[in-house]
């Protein structure tokens, strides 16, 4: 895809973010949506998948260890076909697919159930040294949180997967600065992060969250990197896209009242709106 | 009993995954810097290539064994009881438990007999904890036989199983060529009239010595030994409970949500009876040759056979 068409499925990504918080009354977007152009990345140019087929053997796997922003998760599977996009609306109502945290029991995609912060890269960990174990050629993904990584099992996981050599694993932290509590540097700095992973025998790679150039190198550098796993550290934007979200950590994990959801679809139309022209 | 052959069911847990391996290629181990004390270490030597040591991070080996278990491995996962169950319960619970993965938890050194370490080595909590998962199968065999037959028994079962191994070593008492093992099924070792013992583990050896010396004073005691705690036979239990008219519990674990909490749930909703429970009362262990401690918190045959006595007086 090119990065317009990256841009614009990104985009509905978000709406869909927005209207199944919207809907589930509660939720998080703020982490969904900073994380959004990687979901889409990964899921539209990246990752050797089959909505057809989402137990497929030899397929990438994905991990979201950060399991609190599943509606950006559910949001691209819906968008790339593993379910109907309506089905997005019903987001932690009962008896709906779509559990509060991924449930890979209940949803089509999600290869592991996470949700509770630092367990999640353990799991991606396994899947990968499954693909060593076995020869496989399959790549594993991870996507943790820059607060998620306040948790010890984290480096567990990392310590792991430096000593194994597992290169065929990719993790991204989604370094959008914020936890509930307020700045991660204030609440407990996690930084410097990039530092951390290459102590941990990490190859790692600095990027901008929201820039698809970077995404696409830093993906093609991680598979080019032989004898080391890699790191993507993103710098992102909290609730990219929604005006009155953006960088604001009370938006963690709250729903958008009526007057909010309104403002903020206005907000994802007009970056329609932009990139329509920008494509002609 | 002096002459009857004793082996600890970790040994016996280690020789069973070492036979099983060229039977289940699936099959991986995985150990957290224990290998030599767990046993895993037999099958490593075996099987190099399937087993995996994680280092001191038990959270860790937890979540490997779960993204290991999505790709189709039947990966056991093995440490102490107290990091196996306590540490890790969470983990456990979240990452095995909630997605029913096929990850067995082979717990070593449980109970008060891992001896000369002490309390923050005795896990006396592990049965109340891993119960409470959904989808869990809780299982406690009481000698060698029964521990090689429960490792293959757990390969065989589709979802989570927590097998449940001590340090001691234990004496062989289902050495005949009957015996079968079948997950939630539980056996009467000697039938009685006049009261019911059900025992788990270590335990169970100990509740026939005393149904021995009951027998002696004129009391036929039936003896169960139940080694899947859940499910749990709980018809066996009721059937045996309707006969006899009370029911004592022996566990080396806790009072508080073990063997004798899940033997009084059945028995509370379908056939109230008087129900003592034998086992660890509400307190932590301490250090002392295992032997000793069993004798210390009332676990041996001689305590077992007085605390019945008074029960039934």
């Amino acid at each position: 895809m090119t990065n317009l068409e990256l841009q614009k499925t990104a985009n509905e990504v978000r709406k869909g973010i927005v209207r199944a918080v919207h809907s589930a009354k509660a939720g998080h977007p703020g982490g969904s949506l900073s994380a959004a152009d990687l979901f889409t990345y990964l899921y539209f140019e990246e990752m050797n998948i089959d909505p057809e087929d989402p137990k497929k053997e030899d397929r990438d796997r994905f991990v979201l260890s950060k399991g609190h922003t599943a509606p950006g998760l559910y949001s691209v599977l819906a968008h790339r076909g593993y379910f109907p996009v309506e089905e997005l609306l019903t987001l932690r109502h009962v008896g709906s697919r779509l559990q509060g945290h991924p449930c890979m029991q209940e949803t089509p995609g999600v290869d592991m159930s996470s949700g509770s912060l630092g367990q999640g890269l353990s799991a991606a960990v396994g899947m990968a040294l499954a693909a060593k174990m076995d020869g496989k050629e399959y790549r594993t993904y991870a996507l943790l949180g820059d607060g998620e990584i306040q948790e010890g099992q984290i480096w567990e996981a990392a310590m792991f997967a430096g000593a194994r050599k597992l290169d065929n694993l990719v993790v991204v932290v989604d370094n959008n600065g914020l936890q509930i509590d307020g700045k991660i540097e204030d609440v407990c700095s996690p930084y410097p992060i990039d530092k951390k992973f290459e102590a941990f025998n990490f190859h790692v790679i600095n990027i901008d969250a929201h820039n698809f150039d970077e995404i696409r190198a830093a993906m093609k550098e991680a598979r080019e990197t032989k004898g080391q796993p890699t790191a993507i550290v993103m710098k992102s934007t909290k609730g990219k896209g929604v005006s009155f979200m953006e960088n604001n950590a009370g938006w963690h994990g709250k729903a958008p009242s009526d007057e909010e959801f309104a403002v903020a679809m206005a907000d994802l139309e007009k970056i329609d709106e932009e990139l329509k022209k920008a494509g002609e | 009993m002096a002459d009857v052959k004793k082996i600890a069911t970790r040994e016996s847990y280690g020789n069973a995954l070492a036979a099983c391996g060229a039977k289940y290629p699936n099959l991986v181990v995985l150990d957290a810097d224990l290998a030599g004390a767990t046993k895993t270490g037999v099958f490593q030597k075996a099987y190099p290539d399937r087993h995996i040591d994680c280092g001191i991070a038990e959270c860790n080996m937890t979540g490997i064994a779960a993204g290991l278990a999505t790709c189709g491995k039947i990966p056991f996962i093995s440490s102490f009881a107290m990091f196996a169950a306590g540490r890790n319960f969470e983990q456990v619970r979240n990452s095995i438990g909630y997605p029913h993965l096929n990850v067995k938890i082979g717990a070593t050194h449980a109970g008060i007999t891992v001896g000369e370490d002490g309390a923050t080595h005795q896990c006396n909590e592990d049965v109340a904890l891993m119960r409470t998962i959904p989808g869990m199968t809780v299982i406690v065999p009481a000698d060698d036989v029964e521990a090689k037959a429960a490792v293959e028994a757990a390969i065989n079962h589709e979802g989570p199983v927590y097998l449940r191994f001590g340090r001691a070593a234990v004496p062989v008492i289902n050495d005949n060529p009957d015996y079968r093992f079948e997950i939630g099924k539980g056996v009467v070792l000697r039938e009685g009239k006049d009261v019911t013992i059900v025992a788990s583990g270590i335990t169970v050896a100990e509740a026939l010595a005393a149904a021995e010396k009951l027998a002696a004073d004129g009391v036929d005691a039936e003896v169960i030994n139940i080694h899947t705690i859940k499910p749990l036979d709980e018809d066996l239990i009721i059937a045996s409970a309707k006969k006899t008219g009370k029911v004592i519990t022996v566990e080396e674990h806790s009072v508080i949500g073990g063997l004798g909490s899940a033997v009084c749930d059945a028995l509370c909703a379908k056939q109230p009876t008087p129900v003592c429970k034998i086992g660890v009362y509400d307190t932590f262990g301490e250090s002392g040759p295992a032997a000793a401690l069993v004798v210390k918190y009332g676990l041996d045959g001689e305590s077992i056979y007085k605390k019945a006595k008074e029960f039934l007086a």
